[in-house]
């Protein structure tokens, strides 16, 4: 299963300036994994050094912020919209 | 006398982190786009950025400590952090002297030296310097000694502190040649950015809760500026503008241009300083929203010390939130650095309703650091705290000021603010921006025929 994710501007060098990229995988964490394999360096900016998702780093399936969801392993459905978003914004 | 806090110090200085050069190397190896010795070299290179503005150097990631040239960009590329403008302070050092900047108009760019644009301002050359009232009767009313209001509701032209932090980024955003401003706002930013983008004759768009205050949704029409009115939460606007930044070419004061803007709110600060006749207070209250606030009073507190134009001293920083939305103060409260974002806020504090606060993490850090705390109260006790103040001052504020009277009156009663030393209230925006809040809550005038034996039949009955 093949879902969309949304890549933020700061990553874009990464994707090869594409905005929205494929993933498999059945959570977030899957997802995280399977863009390294095609995006090499990827999982670095996203994942600190123990493998959680960094401080100031935003993961959205559909509209829900995953840290209302169940964090790195939420489920990902088929349809479902992925989106990886600064957290620094707003106030 | 040294500062409580050592380690902030410490970090304004900050440098790349020892031993990232290894993790540099491999992301260099990685990163295909990033050719070897033409990025990192001028990344690393401390003079590089520092180009003919001798005072603002360059952005900086407020984690890692990377660099980054003055350009429309908010986040470091390699772990997201936050970009804080960085100044080069010997030069500032022998620049900016107490004579000089009382030698200038009383707005907020008498420090222009410490505000993050290259040339002369070019927006909102009126704003700040606002009142700081020495509060004598709401001292008596909370017990204590020496106390004041920064009275930010008489900021020009739109009556909250957002004029501060929106000048500054309106003023770098015409430098960096953009035509079209826009930003996610709980209301009195709209205002401000609707406003002062009328007057620099910028297009812009701003974004809004559809839900907010009528009053705050026409203060920004009026302008005629694009209102958009979404159907979510503040923190959804947020993220949809955050999308918008990355897909347009517009600058959104409080995303992409935010390290910009964050800098204005510095201001408040360096007037606390300047007002109380170069004086550090002993303890400030701060209403916290993303929290932003909060940490650049913390900033220009530091500034002024290090630049000797304060002599350092003990100062503590307290943030003030409604408990309907108090991300940071439960996480104060739990002891924990961790913020956990609320999904629906439910407060009447609309301007402080922000669930995912993102420098709730500094602002935890700064208040844990000077030996401040945070405290919360409800949607009662900010409707009080807004009568308090009215009634004891003269000061018509918006929840938020209630938010922030509220909360220092509850932390005087817990002793967490000592009775006998100076206290700031910081008052950020106009009670007649959010009339609704306490329609019905204020009483009702009292009809009488025009006649004089009404009136005072009135009078023995009322007692007024």
């Amino acid at each position: 299963m093949s879902t969309p994710v949304r890549i933020p501007t700061p990553l874009r060098k990464l994707t090869k300036n594409q905005e929205v990229v494929d993933a498999e995988g059945a959570t977030i964490r899957d997802l995280i994994n399977d863009l390294e394999k095609s995006y090499p360096g990827l999982k670095e900016r996203i994942c600190d050094e123990q493998d959680n998702i960094r401080r100031f780093v935003n993961v959205f399936v559909n509209n829900e912020d995953i840290r209302f969801l169940n964090d790195a392993d939420t489920v990902v459905k088929a349809g479902d919209e992925i989106s990886i978003v600064p957290a620094i914004a707003g106030g | 006398m040294k500062p409580r806090q050592p380690v902030s110090r410490k970090r304004d200085d900050q440098v790349p982190i020892p031993g990232s050069r290894n993790l540099e190397q491999r992301w260099r190896e990685r990163d295909s786009s990033i050719s070897r010795g033409s990025w990192w070299d001028k990344i690393l290179s401390p003079t590089l950025f520092m180009d003919k503005h001798p005072f603002f150097s360059h952005l900086q990631c407020r984690e890692c400590g990377r660099r980054y040239p003055k350009e429309v960009v908010h986040v470091c590329e390699f772990d997201f952090g936050p970009l804080e403008a960085a100044y080069n302070y010997e030069a500032i050092n022998g620049t900016l002297t107490r004579e000089k900047i009382l030698s200038r108009p009383r707005s907020m760019w008498r420090y222009r030296e410490l505000l993050p644009i290259e040339n002369e301002p070019t927006v909102g050359l009126q704003v700040g310097f606002t009142p700081l009232i020495a509060a004598h009767r709401l001292a008596q009313k909370l017990g204590l000694k020496e106390l004041y209001i920064k009275n930010d509701t008489v900021n020009y032209p739109t009556l909250s502190f957002k004029d501060r932090v929106v000048s500054v980024a309106l003023s770098r955003a015409k430098e960096l040649g953009i035509d079209t401003v826009a930003c996610a706002s709980t209301g009195n930013l709209a205002n401000s950015v609707a406003a002062n983008a009328a007057s620099a004759g910028l297009r812009s768009f701003v974004l809004i809760p559809a839900d907010l205050e009528p009053s705050k949704i026409l203060g920004s029409l009026v302008f005629g500026t694009n209102v958009i009115g979404i159907q979510g939460l503040y923190d959804q606007v947020n993220r949809l503008c955050s999308e918008l930044a990355g897909k347009l070419g517009w600058g959104f004061v409080n995303v992409n241009l935010r390290p910009y803007y964050a800098e204005g709110s510095k201001t408040i600060g360096f007037e606390i300083i300047e007002q109380l006749g170069w004086r550090l207070p002993h303890h400030t209250v701060v209403c916290m929203a993303s929290g932003s606030l909060l940490t650049k009073i913390h900033k220009s507190y530091i500034e002024f010390s290090k630049l000797d134009l304060v002599d350092s001293s003990d100062f503590s920083i307290y943030g003030a939130q409604a408990t309907g939305c108090s991300p940071i103060s439960t996480a104060i409260k739990n002891n924990s650095e961790m913020v956990k974002p609320i999904s629906k806020p439910q407060t009447i504090a609309k301007s402080l309703s922000i669930g995912t606060p993102a420098d709730g993490y500094y602002a935890i850090r700064t208040m844990k650091e000077t030996g401040g705390t945070a405290e919360d109260c409800t949607d009662q006790e900010i409707i009080e705290g807004i009568k308090l103040l009215a009634e004891t001052e003269g000061i018509f504020a918006e929840t938020a000021g209630g938010v922030t009277v509220a909360c220092a009156k509850k932390l005087i009663e817990n002793q967490r603010i000592p009775r006998d030393e100076s206290v700031v209230l910081c008052i950020t925006g106009h009670g007649l921006k959010t009339q609704e809040a306490i329609t019905n809550k204020v009483g009702k005038p009292k009809l009488i025929h025009p006649n004089l034996k009404e009136f005072e039949t009135l009078l023995e009955q009322e007692l007024i």
